[in-house]
C-alpha cells in the first residue's frame, strides 16, 4: 500500500518504525528537506521524553568503563586527524559515508545497521584498528570479527590475494580476494583473537591452503 | 591538568570531545549520563544491559563527535537520540521481553537519590506537566512507542487500533508536545 512517507516522521524520531520502514523512511529522507526540517523539531521533543524519563544513578564503574574504553581507543587507533598514508582509505569509505548520513538526518542507525563491514565492526565497544603499514589497515571488533581496508592493486592475471590469521606460528586460511582500484573491504572469515596476526599473500587463483610467498601486508600483534 | 569545563555549552564540550579530549567526554557524560542511564533502565529494566546502551552511545559520541559538530542541532538531543537508539536495538533483540504486559513498566529509583543538575530536573517537571496536557491517547502512544520500544504496527496490534491511527496520533502527540514544550521556553532554559 503506498503511503505518505512525511506521515512516518514522528515514529521515525520515536525510533518506532520496524527495519523495513525505517530504511524507507531514509531514503526519503534524503530527498526530502521538508521531513528533515520537521525531524530537527520532533527530534528534540523526542530526546524531551528521555529527560521525563526517571532518572537513576549509574554506577561509578560505569563512568570509568565508558572512559578507559575511550582512551584506549585514542591510543590504538591510528587518528583520523594525523597524516598517514591510510587516512583517505578510512576517510573514503567509511567517514564521508557517516558523516553524510548525519546531516541528512540518519543520526544513529548507521552506525549499527550499516551495510559496510568496516563501520559496523568499528561501531562496536571494544573494537580496535591495527595498521598493516602503508598499505591501510585491519579493523577488529571485541568478538575476534576483523575486517582489513587496504588499498592494493587489481591481483595480477592468474593471482589472488589470501587473507591469513597467523597465531603461535599457524597461518590459517582466512578468505580471498581479488583488489581493485581504490580500497579495498574485506572480510576476514576467520575469527582474529588476541596475539593474533593478519597477513596478506599473493597466490595461484583458487587460493592456497598455506602461505607459499612471503606475506607483504602483515598487522601488528593484536592485544 | 586541571580545567574547569563546567562553564562550556554541551556544544562547546562536544567540540573538544572531537578533538580526542578525554575530560570533555568525562564533563559530557556527568551531564548526561544520568538521564542516559535513567531511560536506558526505562526502556530495557535490566542494569546490565542498560549500561551496555549508555556505554555504546557514549563511545558512539566520542568516535562520530568531529563528524556531528556540522549539524549545529544540540548535543544533547544527538547524544540522547543516540542512547534511545541503542536501548531500543537491546530491547528488541529481548524476545520474551516483548510478549510482557505492557502496564508492567516499574519505576526506577526515586529522583531525589540522584544528583543532577536543576536545569535538568526543572526540564524534567516541564515534560511531566506537558505530557499531562496532552489528550490521554496520544500520551499513551508517545509513552509506549518511546518508552517500551515497542514500533507503530506492534503497538497497534497491543492496542487493537489501525495502524493509521497509532501513526497520526505518534504525530499529533510529538508536534503537540513539541509546541507546548516551545510555549514553556524549554528552550530557553536550558542554553
Amino acid at each position: 500500500m503506498p503511503e505518505d512517507p512525511h506521515s512516518l516522521v514522528a515514529s521515525y524520531a520515536l525510533d518506532a518504525l520496524d527495519e523495513r520502514e525505517e530504511k524507507e523512511f531514509e531514503q526519503h529522507l534524503a530527498l526530502c528537506e521538508r521531513c528533515r526540517e520537521e525531524l530537527a523539531g520532533l527530534r528534540e521533543a523526542a530526546a524531551a521524553l528521555a529527560v521525563g524519563a526517571p532518572p537513576a544513578k549509574p554506577t561509578l564503574e560505569l563512568r570509568q568503563r565508558i572512559l578507559d574504553q575511550a582512551r584506549s581507543e585514542r591510543q590504538n587507533v591510528v587518528p583520523l586527524r594525523r597524516p598517514r598514508r591510510w587516512t583517505p582509505v578510512l576517510a573514503a569509505t567509511t567517514a564521508i559515508a557517516a558523516a553524510a548520513a548525519i546531516v541528512l538526518g540518519i543520526w544513529a542507525t548507521s552506525l549499527d545497521n550499516s551495510n559496510d563491514p568496516l563501520e559496523s565492526v568499528l561501531s562496536k565497544p571494544g573494537s580496535k584498528l591495527v595498521s598493516m603499514g602503508h598499505y591501510g589497515g585491519v579493523a577488529v571488533g571485541p568478538d575476534g570479527q576483523a575486517v582489513l581496508a587496504l588499498a592494493v592493486p587489481p591481483a595480477p592475471a592468474s593471482k589472488t590475494y589470501e587473507a591469513w590469521v597467523i597465531r603461535a606460528g599457524k597461518a590459517t586460511p582466512a578468505g580471498l580476494f581479488s583488489g581493485r582500484p581504490g580500497t579495498s573491504i574485506v572480510k576476514v572469515s576467520k575469527p582474529v583473537g588476541a596475539g593474533s596476526v593478519v597477513a596478506v599473500t599473493v597466490e595461484p587463483s583458487g587460493g592456497s591452503p598455506q602461505p607459499t610467498s612471503k606475506p607483504f601486508v602483515l598487522s601488528g600483534a593484536v592485544s | 591538568m586541571d580545567r574547569d569545563l563546567a562553564h562550556l555549552t554541551d556544544e562547546a564540550v562536544l567540540s573538544l570531545v572531537a578533538e580526542s579530549d578525554d575530560e570533555a567526554l568525562a564533563e559530557l557524560y556527568d551531564r548526561f549520563g544520568g538521564v542516559a542511564y535513567g531511560l536506558a533502565l526505562r526502556i530495557l529494566r535490566d542494569e546490565s544491559l542498560a549500561q551496555d546502551a549508555v556505554q555504546e552511545a557514549f563511545l558512539a559520541v566520542w568516535r562520530t563527535a568531529d563528524r556531528f559538530l556540522a549539524e549545529r542541532a544540540r548535543a544533547s538531543t544527538w547524544i540522547l537520540t543516540l542512547v534511545h537508539r541503542r536501548s531500543v536495538d537491546l530491547v528488541r533483540r529481548q524476545e520474551q521481553r516483548r510478549g510482557e504486559p505492557l502496564e508492567s513498566a516499574p519505576e526506577p529509583v526515586a529522583s531525589e537519590q540522584v544528583e543532577e543538575q536543576a536545569a535538568i530536573r526543572f526540564q524534567r517537571q516541564v515534560v511531566q506537566e506537558a505530557l499531562r496536557q496532552l489528550p490521554p491517547d496520544q500520551r499513551e502512544a508517545l509513552e509506549l512507542g518511546y518508552y517500551a520500544g515497542l514500533t507503530q504496527s506492534e503497538l497497534a496490534e497491543r492496542l487493537g487500533q489501525p495502524l493509521g491511527t497509532i501513526k497520526s496520533r505518534m504525530f499529533t502527540g510529538l508536534t503537540r508536545l513539541r509546541d507546548l514544550l516551545a510555549q514553556a521556553g524549554l528552550e530557553e532554559s536550558l542554553r
